[in-house]
């Protein structure tokens, strides 16, 4: 029940992501961070099973660091998309990663981009994408309130349309979702919508 | 569902008089739920060669990235394009090695070979080469794109022509096909242009 989307605005790109850890009937966590920032200005949100998620895009981040090391100069979005693609096709064959990504990023000549990355290294370029059972409430949402060169308090409206459709339409709904957004400024992250806090045991 | 079925595909290319035309729809799906409307499937070797693949997309772009690789090899060695004829057979080649893990896409190739003779051809996923005189078809609409190729298809059409017949074709198998459509990328080659349009059909 994983639900991950995201959508390109004007000079920028914000991605969504539930926030919960899920094994089989049991909640370990819902604050875990499924978005990670690859550099200071890309972001990876992943879904998928667990262990492989963190695995995968951690490589990817050192990757893109380590290129980032040894050429001095920072990997384009369109780069990091199609190596995290290569990678995804090289072990499809092997021992494939169950790991859906979108990528967001921002560069200076492309401006905002974001890739949809299928666990079977299926690369397109979109303007909207989504994965998980929550794709089929945000995608139609985001196909009919969705248009290009939106502002960012326009995206942040879609983007919470799309929350509140899941939260009530999806049977297990997520509770709570973060949202990260990435423009010329760099990849932050931007508000956390939150129904569930977690308890700490403090307050015995 | 059959694994050449997951994406949705429909490709078909036709033989004109010292010209060709190739064509393809832009869905990229994910079953039943669409993601993209526009997915290249339609790419260029060099100025006289074309393939268009249908089938599985990471496949599809994989299969791609290895065959202009094996062109671009070959430019620099023999300081020359390929020949169509050549191509499909490299095409089948790349195929038949991976005889018992194959890549999951039918192939069709059309080019202007010497003379400026058209040649078309297709392939199964295993490399069987399918030489034809007037038209090839592939992907998930194959079946409707046989019959509305048949009953359309006239020899020695000139390029206008030629382009007005592929996209009816196109465009009316494609309506039948759930898995296909969202419009049509087409290519007419004639030798001394290319022509590229993209058609607008029932976007559903």
């Amino acid at each position: 029940m994983e639900c991950v989307f995201g959508l390109v605005g004007n000079g920028f790109a914000i991605v969504a992501a539930d926030t919960s850890a899920v094994h089989s009937i049991l909640v370990h966590k819902n604050n875990e961070d499924k978005i990670m920032l690859l550099d200071s200005h890309k972001l990876i949100a992943a879904s998928g099973e667990p262990g492989d998620r963190v695995q995968f895009t951690e490589y990817v981040q050192k990757n893109v660091s380590l290129y980032q090391f040894r050429n001095g100069i920072p990997l384009t979005t369109a780069a990091a998309a199609n190596f995290t693609r290569g990678e995804l096709a090289t072990a499809l064959r092997k021992n494939p990663y169950s790991v859906n990504i979108l990528m967001a990023g921002y560069d200076k000549e492309a401006g905002a981009s974001l890739y949809y990355i299928d666990y079977i290294a299926t690369l397109h370029k979109v303007d909207k994408g989504a994965f998980g059972y929550g794709s089929y409430f945000s995608l139609s949402t985001m196909d009919r309130h969705f248009r290009s060169d939106m502002s960012v308090e326009e995206a942040i409206e879609l983007v919470d349309k799309c929350i509140v459709e899941i939260r009530s339409r999806l049977v297990i709904a997520p509770p709570n979702f973060v949202i990260k957004i990435v423009d010329k400024d760099g990849a932050r992250t931007h508000a956390w919508r939150q129904s569930v806090q977690d308890v700490t045991t403090a307050s015995v | 569902m059959s694994i050449f079925e997951y994406n949705g595909s429909a490709v078909v290319a036709m033989v004109g008089k010292n010209c060709f035309a190739i064509a393809s729809d832009r869905r990229l799906g994910v079953q039943l739920q669409t993601i993209a409307t526009d997915f290249q499937r339609i790419s260029k070797i060099h100025d006289r060669v074309f393939i268009a693949l249908s089938g599985l997309a990471t496949d599809v772009q994989t299969l791609y990235q290895r065959l202009v690789f094996r062109h671009k090899l070959y430019q620099l060695r023999e300081e020359r394009d390929m020949k169509p004829e050549t191509f499909a057979s490299l095409v089948s080649a790349i195929l038949y090695e991976k005889r018992f893990g194959p890549y999951l896409c039918q192939p069709v190739i059309a080019g202007l070979g010497e003379d400026e003779k058209p040649f078309i051809c297709t392939m199964d996923s295993i490399g069987a080469k399918e030489l034809a005189k007037d038209f090839v078809v592939s992907g998930t609409a194959s079946e409707s794109l046989y019959g509305a190729c048949e009953a359309m298809y006239k020899p020695d059409m000139e390029a206008e022509e030629l382009f007005e017949t592929i996209s009816q074709a196109l465009l009316s198998s494609v309506d039948r096909d759930c898995l296909s459509g969202w419009g049509g990328h087409v290519y007419v080659v004639t030798p001394t242009e290319i022509k590229e349009r993209i058609l607008k059909g029932r976007m559903d």
